[in-house]
């Protein structure tokens, strides 16, 4: 029983992951990692390591996308500003 | 190269990989079973010796706590070569504070929240905090620890900035004594260590009496370690965050005023 849960899930990081490589929007992709992330949590909570699940949610669920998301938000105001004062000249 | 070696050059790749993999997926343990006597041997041991129910972390905050450390470190200059790239530049800001020739161009995607969000993530704040307290102070009983809670810790700020309650946001962020506990949690974890050699003992053995297994003061450095990683970790990437939206922020207020 925990096998077949075991390789569904397996299967279902497999798909995700490619749905990752495969989504284009950078802020649809970060969602999407976020996402895998926490089906590895999962992954190693039916292979009996809580703490590692902890660590992975903690990280690939918060942690990495936070970055991620604040580094693209720079990125587009830095943009942004750098348009603004062009017009300005 | 033309297409056709490339292909061929890819099916040799593909071919050697897959036989690798396949070889390696074959001599694996069967589902769920675990070869090699460490793990076995400290799942019996680290109860008796250390009053640590979750072996984990009497593993990583004691058995190998120097490598740990040595980790702890590494976040430690990580964040602070973020912080080190990210410094504010010093024309931009002067630019900021005495043109007052107007706004740089609005954010350029803000989504606009409904209320019901902005209650919750208010609502969750105090339980993320929560949370993130107990995961760091519970390491030695069950599973999480320093590094998992003061993530947990660092986030709850993020509910805030979603929240769009930019104020009390900046006001926790960017407060002074976020650095300095960042240092107190890296040093902290080290001068345990210190102590006991000064007890006469080998760094970082675990010289605080070790308690009743079972209870939150028990199992001695373990617990003290993991709650000065936890310190470490919320203050490091509270940092981290700071640094990224310093800038946004400054702006934000500047346009305030």
């Amino acid at each position: 029983m925990i096998a077949i849960l075991g390789v569904g899930l397996l299967a279902l990081i497999a798909i995700s992951a490619l749905a990752i490589v495969r989504t284009e929007n950078v802020t649809s992709q970060v969602i999407a990692l976020s996402f895998y992330g926490l089906l590895l949590a999962l992954m190693f909570f039916l292979f009996r390591a809580p703490d590692v699940a902890l660590a992975q949610i903690t990280v690939e669920a918060i942690a990495l996308p936070l970055m991620v998301m604040l580094a693209i938000t720079r990125m587009k105001d830095r943009e942004a500003t750098g348009r603004a004062e062009q017009e300005k000249r | 190269m033309k297409r056709s070696h490339r292909l061929l050059l890819f099916a040799v790749g593909a071919a050697g990989m897959a036989f690798v993999y396949c070889a390696g997926a074959l001599n694996m343990p069967p589902w769920g079973q675990y070869r090699g006597p460490y793990g076995d041997v400290i799942a019996q041991l680290a109860v008796y010796q250390r009053h640590a129910t979750d072996t984990v972390n009497a593993v990583t905050y004691d058995y190998r706590g120097f490598d740990t450390l040595g980790e702890e470190f590494i976040l430690f200059s990580a964040v602070t070569g973020v912080m080190l790239l990210l410094r504010p530049e010093p024309d931009r800001s002067e630019e900021k504070g005495g043109g007052g020739s107007g706004n740089p161009a609005s954010f350029p995607d803000r989504a606009t929240l409904s209320e019901t969000v902005q209650v919750f993530t208010t609502a969750i704040f105090g339980f993320s905090v929560l949370f993130g307290i107990y995961m760091a102070t519970h390491g030695q009983l069950t599973p999480g620890g320093g590094f998992q809670g003061g993530v947990i810790l660092a986030a709850a700020p993020m509910l805030l900035y979603i929240a769009e309650n930019t104020e009390a946001f900046q006001r926790i962020v960017s407060h002074p004594l976020v650095e300095f506990f960042e240092g107190v949690g890296a040093a902290g974890y080290a001068l345990i260590g210190i102590a006991a050699l000064a007890m006469g003992a080998a760094f970082l053995t675990n010289v605080i009496p070790l308690g009743k297994t079972g209870d939150v003061f028990s199992s001695g450095t373990i617990a003290a370690i993991s709650a000065c990683v936890g310190v470490e970790v919320a203050a490091g990437f509270t940092l981290i965050i700071f640094e990224y939206l310093r800038e946004i922020l400054s702006r934000s207020k500047a346009d305030e005023e």
